[in-house]
Order: structure tokens, then sequence, then C-alpha cells
């Protein structure tokens, strides 16, 4: 699904240059759940932007779904968002004047979905996360949770090949770490493809396979016992 | 482009803060609402004043003679000359785009002594031997009876129609005009109607105080002979008198052996030419009114563009998110600048309403208290409105130009981050 290889980034910060991300070979199967670790400055998030087309690679190559993503446009690389991928943020970024559901049909509109099934769709993905009773209501009106829920049925309306979490559980409290968690495994074994970066080893154990990250390398890439969230909810 | 959801959004940014939105507004209809008050104004003037020049033939010239100031062929200067009848048709003759020629003869003028008189009253006026054609250069109402004919000039009927100021000074109030009898320097004339007139530039009582009498009657009875001391020249709708003007006096001036270059021998007037004066003083005045009114739109669109800039600004996070989630650059533009372009048609539309409404006012202040000199039914035209609606939308595309470039520089992945 996912194919990295030889991956450099730098960052300009004035008349010094950061290497951020120093020759990563990485790839990801269909029906994956990785988690992305690392210190703060290791480069995970860049790692994750980067995989989002959010930001732009140095050296190496990086295929999507047998596609190259390279000197995308921007028009390209949003049309390549859209249908390949979904994001949760840990600061959920819904946007505040829309209710739930129209924050979750946002990428359907996107796509040019007509306004009757968009409503459908967003009904259905808001159920999938218990919040259909809350879907008139504003970000506002909702608990961190919930809007974290919200998020990712939004970032699960479009039916994107890979879902990118960057600290989805980093602003919330343990107990509702783990109901979030309990959903993104819950969508996992649905056979989506799901890539999360986080420095919680909890959450991390979560998952089926972890990537350690430090000063912009791989350390340490092993496979998990998944411990189901489940239990702890 | 024109759904639903791209409408609900923008009514929703717009709404979300009132008080900001209708000041901006405010800047775009104040920009529009002199604009057309204004033009209107201007308007308002310009029928005034030309309403003064009434139904007039524009397009036409008056000649006279005046005495010669250069000696030609044999002839000393100073010569007094009077222009013949057969110049009148030698100008017809060799200028086919002409609609008049009326010669005409004249008794009296202003200050003159009494020439005119009925029973026991008497008075000055001024008497005119004219052709039919006139009324048509020099336009006035038949109150009474009828105008000179072309049988009155065959047969030389002895009649005269005489202008409502004539009236009053010659008759009783009650008393028949039509049929009764005017002497004009001893020589009796039927009176067979009368006149008035509406063209009233500065001198709207003397216009009353004519008499007109067939052409060839007044040269019998004033021994004229074929002279002509007067014309008056209209050309066709296509061509322009002030083009044919220096034909036409070169052409008498030949006929009536006048040095071509003795300037002041024939007296002439270009209606045309002062008419044209006046037009292009509207025109300047058009222009300035527009120069100003686009200039106060112009700060009022400088106000939307402001807005427009923090809007986009407090939304950088929103247009990084909707980015990340897959929206194009091009549809964020678009509705940056349908969000603009939406704002100054709106208030424009206000501004032009509430203008229509202050124009329709006036209107009817003027219509209550009675015409006021020089200023007559202020309005706006159709083709106003049109173009103002065309700056409308031009300037909510240059007001929403920068913002929507600047949403869509920042980088999605910094956009997000910003806080």
């Amino acid at each position: 699904m996912i194919e990295i290889k030889d991956l450099h980034k730098s960052y300009k910060m004035g008349s010094n240059s950061l290497h951020v991300l120093k020759g990563i070979n990485f790839s990801v199967e269909e029906g994956e759940l990785v988690a992305i670790m690392g210190s703060s400055g290791s480069g995970k998030s860049t790692l994750l932007n980067i995989l989002g087309m959010l930001d732009e690679l140095d050296e190496g190559s990086y295929d999507l779904d047998g596609v190259p993503i390279k000197n995308l446009n921007e028009t390209k690389a949003a049309n390549y968002r859209n249908k390949f991928l979904g994001f949760v943020f840990q600061s959920f970024n819904l946007i505040n004047y829309k209710s739930a559901m129209e924050n979750v049909a946002l990428p359907l509109y996107y796509q040019k979905v007509g306004r009757k099934e968009r409503q459908e769709k967003a009904l259905k993905y808001l159920e999938q996360v218990g919040l259909k009773e809350w879907a008139t209501h504003l970000p506002n009106e909702l608990s961190g949770g919930q809007k974290q829920r919200v998020a990712i049925a939004r970032a699960m309306a479009a039916e994107p090949k890979v879902l990118l979490a960057d600290e989805p559980t980093g602003a919330l409290d343990s107990k509702t770490s783990y109901e979030v968690m309990d959903l993104i495994q819950k969508i996992n074994d649905q056979g989506n493809t799901i890539l999360l970066v986080t420095h919680e080893p909890d959450i991390a154990d979560m998952c089926k396979r972890i990537v350690h990250l430090k000063d912009g390398v791989i350390i340490e890439d092993k496979k998990v016992d998944q411990v189901r969230a489940a239990q702890y909810v | 482009m024109f759904e639903k959801d791209r409408w609900k959004e923008i009514l929703e940014v717009l709404t979300s803060n009132w008080f900001r939105t209708v000041l901006t507004a405010f800047g775009v209809f104040w920009g529009i609402l002199i604009l057309i008050i204004l033009l209107a104004a201007g308007k308002g003037l310009e029928n005034g004043i030309k309403s003064d020049f009434g139904d007039i033939a524009t397009n036409t010239m008056f000649m006279w003679t005046r005495s010669t100031t250069k000696p030609y062929k044999g002839l000393p200067k100073g010569r007094r000359f009077r222009f013949k009848l057969e110049d009148v048709e030698s100008i017809r003759d060799n200028f086919k785009n002409l609609r008049f020629v009326s010669p005409r003869n004249q008794l009296g003028g202003f200050g003159g002594a009494n020439n005119v008189i009925r029973g026991l009253n008497a008075g000055a006026y001024n008497v005119y031997g004219d052709y039919p054609e006139i009324i048509n250069q020099d336009p006035m109402t038949i109150t009474e009876g009828r105008f000179i004919n072309h049988s009155d000039i065959n047969e030389k009927r002895k009649i005269a129609i005489i202008g409502e100021g004539v009236k009053t000074g010659l008759y009783k109030k009650e008393e028949e005009v039509i049929g009764s009898y005017i002497k004009i320097q001893g020589v009796s004339f039927l009176v067979v109607g009368t006149y008035e007139k509406k063209s009233n530039n500065g001198d709207g009582e003397e216009g009353q105080k004519e008499i007109y009498v067939p052409f060839t009657s007044f040269s019998q009875a004033f021994n004229r002979a074929d002279n002509v001391g007067w014309m008056a020249i209209t050309a066709n709708d296509g061509s322009s008198i002030s083009d044919l003007k220096e034909g036409i006096v070169a052409l008498v001036k030949e006929k009536r052996k006048v040095h071509p270059k003795d300037k002041r021998a024939v007296g002439h007037f270009d209606l045309y030419e002062q008419y044209n004066r006046v037009e292009s003083l509207f025109g300047a005045m058009r222009f300035i009114a527009y120069f100003v009114g686009v200039l106060v739109l112009l700060s009022g669109i400088i106000g939307v563009s402001n807005i427009m800039l923090i809007v986009v600004k407090e939304r950088t996070k929103e247009i990084g998110i909707r980015r990340a989630l897959g929206e194009k650059p091009w549809s964020i533009k678009l509705q940056i600048l349908m969000e603009s372009i939406f704002l100054t048609i709106t208030s424009g539309m206000a501004g032009i309403t509430v203008g229509a409404l202050f124009i329709y006012g006036i209107n009817m202040v003027l219509e209550m208290n009675g015409p006021v000199d020089m200023f007559l039914n202020p309005s706006v035209s159709l083709g106003v409105v049109v173009s103002a609606l065309l700056i409308l939308v031009f300037s909510g595309l240059l007001a929403g130009f920068i913002p929507a470039q600047s949403a869509i520089k920042t980088r999605p992945i910094d956009a997000i981050r910003t806080e």
C-alpha cells in the first residue's frame, strides 16, 4: 500500500539547514495498523506530513497504492488527499460553524457527491462512531472524545485507502483515549490501513506494528501482539 | 458554482460577524449612492437647460447682413447691402443637405417705436415676414386659428398671426381675436391665428410679442422688393450645419460681391455650435460625476478588500483543514471571490435602491413646489444602473482578488498549525 525508499527531508532554518529525515525505508501492507513512535524532534510528524502529501520530500521515492507521489501541484495534491487519505489530528480540527454532520460530509462535498447522498453517508459514519444523535450539534457542544470521533468519521467518510492519525489521543484523557483507540481498532478490523503517530507506549501497544524513529532514522520496526482497547473501556 | 452549499457557506461567513459586515457594506453602499445621486443631479441640470432650448431645431444657423468692411470689385467699404431672394434659391441648389431655408424680413425690434395699431391701442412689436417652414425652426404652439400657409405666400394675403403677448396688449380679455384687423405701419392685416412659444432662453416675454405675416405680403406692403434681411437655415439630421456654414456664407458673399475675407459683412449665429458647447459641458459634468462617484466607491471597495483579508486571516486554519480534506485551491479562491462579489453587489443594490428612492423623493418635491429654474426631472437611465452593476461586479472581483490569492498562499501544513 505504502512504499517509501530512501526518503530525505531537510528544513532551512535561516542559514542552517536541519536534516530531519535521513534516509527512511518503510512499507506498509494493506490492513496494517502501524504506530510511529519517537521523541519530539525525531521526525515522526514530518514523515506523516509527507505521507499525507501535506509536505514534499527532498529525495527518495514514495508510492501510494502503486501511484508515485512526486511533483504534485496543489490541485493534484488536493485531489489525491481527497481520494486516498483520511486525516485525524491531535486538535480535532473540526470546522466550528458547521454541525457534526456537515463536518463529516465535507470530504464528500469535495468529491462532488450529491447533497442527499452526502447526508446519508455522513449519518452512516456518525452512527458507526456512535454519534448519530449528535448530528446536528456544533463542535463546541461536543466533548473532546466526541469531537475526535466526529473527526474520525469525517476521515472515513471519503473511504480513503489510508487513514493518517497525528497523535489522535494527544489531547484526551486515558479513558477517552481508549475509547478512541477502540474505535480505531474496529475500523482497522474492517480492513482499513491506518498509520498513527504517538509518543504514548500504551497507545502504541494497541497497534499491530510499531516503528521507532530517532533522529530521522528508523531504529526499530517490529510487529507486536495487539492489546485490545475494548477491555479498558 | 451556484449550488446551494456554496451560498449557504457565503451567508454563514458573512453573517458570523453582522456588525462588521454591515459596516463594510456601508462603504460600498455609500459610494454607489453618491454616484447615482451625482449622475441624477447632473441629468436634472441637463434636462432643465435643454428644456430651455425647447423644441428649436438645434441643427440651425441664422444669417443676416451688415455693412462691408473691405472694398471689393470696385465697390467701396462701408456699403450696406441685403440678401436677395435668388440667394435663397442658389443656397438651396448648391447645398442638398438642407432641410429648410427660410428667408425673413423684419420690422421693429428692441426699443422700437409703436408700429402696430388697433383702434385706440398701440404697441411696439417685432413684425416678421416669414415662410411657413419657420414654424419648424422656431417652434410655437398655435393656440387659436392657423399659421401661414403656402397659399398665403402665393396670393400675398395680408394676414397676421399674433403672439399671446400682442393679444393682451391690443385686445380686451373677452374680445374675439380671429377675424379682427390690426394696422402695421398703416397697412391693415387680418388676424387669422394666435401662438405661444415654449422656448424661453432669457426673453420669454419678448418671444410672445411677435407678429408673423407672409413673406410676400410683407415685401409688398413695406416695399422690400426682392430683398431678404435674415435667414434661418436648418440642415438635415445626418449632417451638421456647423460644417456647411462656411460654404453657405462664402456663397452669399460671392453673390453679393463682398470680399471673401470680409469677416464682418455677413453676421451669423450657429445654434448647433452653442448646443454642442452645452452638450460638451454636460459631458464634462457626467465625467466628473463618474470620477467622484467611482473614487468614493473605490474607498468602499478597499474596505471590502481589507475585511476580506481579515476574514481570510481568521480562517487560515479552516482553509488549511479544508485543503487537507481535499478542497482544491481554485475552489477556495472562488469561495473568497464570491463572498466579496456577493457583499459588494448586495450593498451596491441597496445603494442603487436608496438612490432611486431619493431621486423619486426629489421629483415629488419638485412636482409639488412647481418647476425650478434650470433643474428638471433628475433621473438615472437603465444604462447607468447597468453600468453601475458592472462596476460593482468588477469591484467585487477586484476586492476579492488579493485576499483570495493570500488564502491559498499558505501551505496547508502551515495553515493547520496556526492557532
